[in-house]
């Protein structure tokens, strides 16, 4: 077998195994409690806050070592890490309230002095005689090497809380992502869910920060929900549509990196994702970019008829290229433009319709039915045979409509 | 009952003895305060609109009629100033208040349908883990039957038109099954038919015995909608009955003569019909 099968059904060896498990989790959770962040639009947040626990990993391992520990220990440098981590939240939040700075301005700036300052305490650590091997470059962009079953363990704890987290507050995060002035009279304290959110990508980010790394860890929390949307309507289901992209990736793309020498692990991860957006973006079937170009298409060769056979009813000259194609093409017209038997039979039809929408837009006037007038829409999809009878008494002597229908 | 006196800084900096807020006014404010920077939106207004009546915010753009109900609600924070329901604080009384916020106020490419926004206002009633099939969600689609709109239930929102999406948020007010509705520009860029239809739906409410409050804008129509009105503009400039209020000196004032006197003039007599 290849190794890549080996690799999707955990054959590649016990540390292969535990990675792509671990991913796969990780995967899940960053995907469904990432989808509130996109749905509020407060996507680059998480972000700032996952540069911000660098600083923290390091500060860590140098209490650590400070207190006569090992400094390595993953549990240490990730309770450092949320420390950080929230303290930079804490700071976006106050500068945006606090300041008339916009948010963007407030996570540029934290993101920056957070980030400068944990790589700047990373290269105090190289220098410190325990720090030699301490491998604390890993968080950065992840690393699988030495993953251990503890690591494993963290994640799907930590993941199951996350999602299980997720699930119970779906309503009021659903509602503040929504509309958070109607959450607000409702009695939600707004602030406090935005920071549940904000706590939930957090905590995702730490516990994913050994497997994937705090630079592209935002790209779990985002590309998922992102790439769900285009395939639903409804908040609840983006959240485990996302789940599940986020897992499949987390999964597959550990087992590409497992199957391949020295392939990283965390990019690998978000590459697989990336390519379930750009299909899901490509073909998704209403908000897809090639349905929406179809449906465009089809839309603007229904008002080039229309107009077309308008213009013929009216005898003006049809000077669009593209309409007069269209209509040579249902040999409506002949190649120099004069109509056809055909054509002028559904000239002469559409130009009915029209007369007859003007009729009951007259005498309708505030029906919701005449509404639907929009220059394209049949009456007969509209208005009842009995209600086009009378608009046809009201037109007067019937038209002749050589050979109309 | 014996009232106890509370005194509270008004609008000309005098300690005043306000009215206390009893059960027959639906909301009530005392010495609001709201500021955007260091601009006040409102300044120091006093406000109390009956029960059982259909009540208008009215005033010119910026005048701080919008801020005044977000501020009430606790949407935007006030920087000073009580507001009771029904005597009442309103933190005590949020479930029986519904809102309805400007249509712009939201983005209406979010993932939801028509039916998940009219369940959003049983949200606080059912809470976290409460169902809403079932009981609920019959509910939903009675009110949105009653706004007009049970055909669109599984709608995505952005494919409604703008009237439409003004009779969905009515619906997900109608659903809390509230006391007192208050309501931010409902009829500001609908259709005619809409305007009717949410009117409609307004008056059945007051004859319910259920109060109404909205922010206004619409001067024609002010008369022929509301029984109470409170013009504004960044103070309170009056508040009464709509009969004795609404008149040509205190849109005047209002209005700081921005309007015509014809126009005054219109208003005042055709007022009655609408």
């Amino acid at each position: 077998m290849s190794p890549f099968l080996d690799a999707l059904l955990l054959q590649a060896g016990y540390n292969a195994a535990l990675v792509g498990i671990g991913a796969g989790l990780l995967g899940f959770a960053a995907g469904s409690s990432g989808t509130f962040l996109f749905l509020r639009k407060r996507a680059l947040v998480s972000d700032a806050v996952a540069h911000a626990t660098l600083p923290g990993v390091g500060l860590a391992f140098i209490v650590m070592v400070a207190l006569g520990g090992d400094g390595r220990s993953l549990a240490g440098l990730l309770i450092g890490s949320a420390v950080t981590a929230w303290i930079g939240l804490m700071l976006i939040e106050w500068i945006t309230r606090r300041t008339r700075l916009a948010e963007d301005a407030a996570i540029g700036a934290v993101l920056g002095v957070f980030f400068g300052l944990g790589i700047v305490l990373l290269t105090v650590i190289q220098t410190m005689s325990a720090g030699r091997q301490a491998g604390l470059e890993g968080f950065l962009l992840g690393s699988t090497a030495g993953m251990l079953f503890e690591d494993a363990i963290i994640i799907a704890v930590g993941g199951s809380v996350a999602v299980f987290a997720t699930w119970l507050l779906r309503r009021p995060m659903t509602l503040v992502a929504f509309d958070p002035d109607y959450a607000a009279a409702l009695g939600y304290d707004v602030r406090r869910i935005d920071l549940m959110m904000m706590g939930l990508a957090m905590a995702v980010t730490v516990i994913g920060l050994k497997l994937v790394g705090l630079i592209l860890i935002v790209a779990m929390l985002i590309i998922p929900s992102v790439t769900a949307r285009f395939w639903t309507e409804r908040a609840h289901h983006v959240v485990w549509i996302a789940g599940g992209i986020g897992g499949v990736s987390g999964y597959v793309g550990a087992a590409i990196s497992a199957s391949a020498p020295s392939m990283p692990t965390g990019p690998v991860i978000v590459l697989v994702a990336a390519g379930a957006f750009a299909i899901s973006l490509l073909f998704a079937p209403v908000r897809g970019v090639v349905a929406s170009l179809l449906r465009h298409r089809r839309f603007q060769v229904r008002v080039h008829r229309r107009q077309g056979l308008l213009a013929l009813a009216h005898q003006h000259p049809i000077r669009e290229p593209f309409t007069l194609r269209l209509l040579a093409r249902e040999g409506l017209v002949r190649a120099d433009g004069v109509a056809t038997q055909a054509g002028r039979a559904q000239a002469a039809k559409v130009s009915r319709d029209e007369r007859r929408w003007a009729i009951a837009r007259e005498i309708h006037q505030d029906a919701g039915l005449t509404g639907r007038y929009d220059g394209l829409t049949p009456i007969e999809e509209v208005f009842t045979a009995d209600e086009i009878g009378e608009f046809d008494r009201r037109l007067g002597a019937p038209v002749g409509l050589g050979g109309g229908s | 009952m014996t009232p106890t006196p509370v005194t509270i800084a008004a609008e000309d900096g005098q300690a005043r003895n306000p009215a206390l807020p009893t059960p027959e006014s639906a909301l009530a404010m005392r010495g609001m305060t709201v500021s955007y920077g260091e601009k006040p939106a409102v300044f120091s207004v006093d406000a109390t609109f009956p029960a059982g009546a259909m009540s208008a915010i009215i005033g010119p753009n910026g005048a701080g009629k919008s801020t005044l109900l977000k501020a009430s609600l606790g949407v935007v924070p006030r920087l000073s100033g009580a507001v009771t329901v029904f005597g009442t604080p309103i933190e005590k009384a949020r479930d029986r208040i519904a809102y309805v916020p400007q249509r712009a106020s939201v983005d209406w490419d979010f993932p939801t349908t028509v039916i998940d926004v009219v369940q959003m206002g049983l949200y606080r009633k059912v809470g976290l883990l409460g169902r809403l099939s079932g009981a609920a969600a019959q509910q939903a689609r009675t009110c949105l039957d009653r706004v007009g709109m049970a055909d669109f239930a599984d709608r995505q929102i952005g494919q409604l038109s703008g009237g439409q999406q003004q009779r969905v948020f009515l619906a997900r007010a109608l659903v809390q099954d509230a006391d007192l509705y208050l309501l931010d520009e409902p009829f500001a860029g609908v259709d005619a038919a809409t305007e009717r239809a949410i009117i409609d739906v307004l008056k059945l409410l007051k004859s319910e015995g259920k109060s109404v409050v909205a922010v206004h804008h619409d001067l024609a129509t002010a008369r022929g909608y509301f029984d109470h009105v409170f013009l504004i503009n960044v103070r309170r400039i009056a508040e009464g009955p709509v009969e004795t209020t609404f008149t040509a000196e205190n849109l005047n004032a209002t209005y700081g003569g921005r309007l015509s006197a014809t126009h005054v003039d219109e208003l005042t007599l055709t007022g009655g019909a609408a």
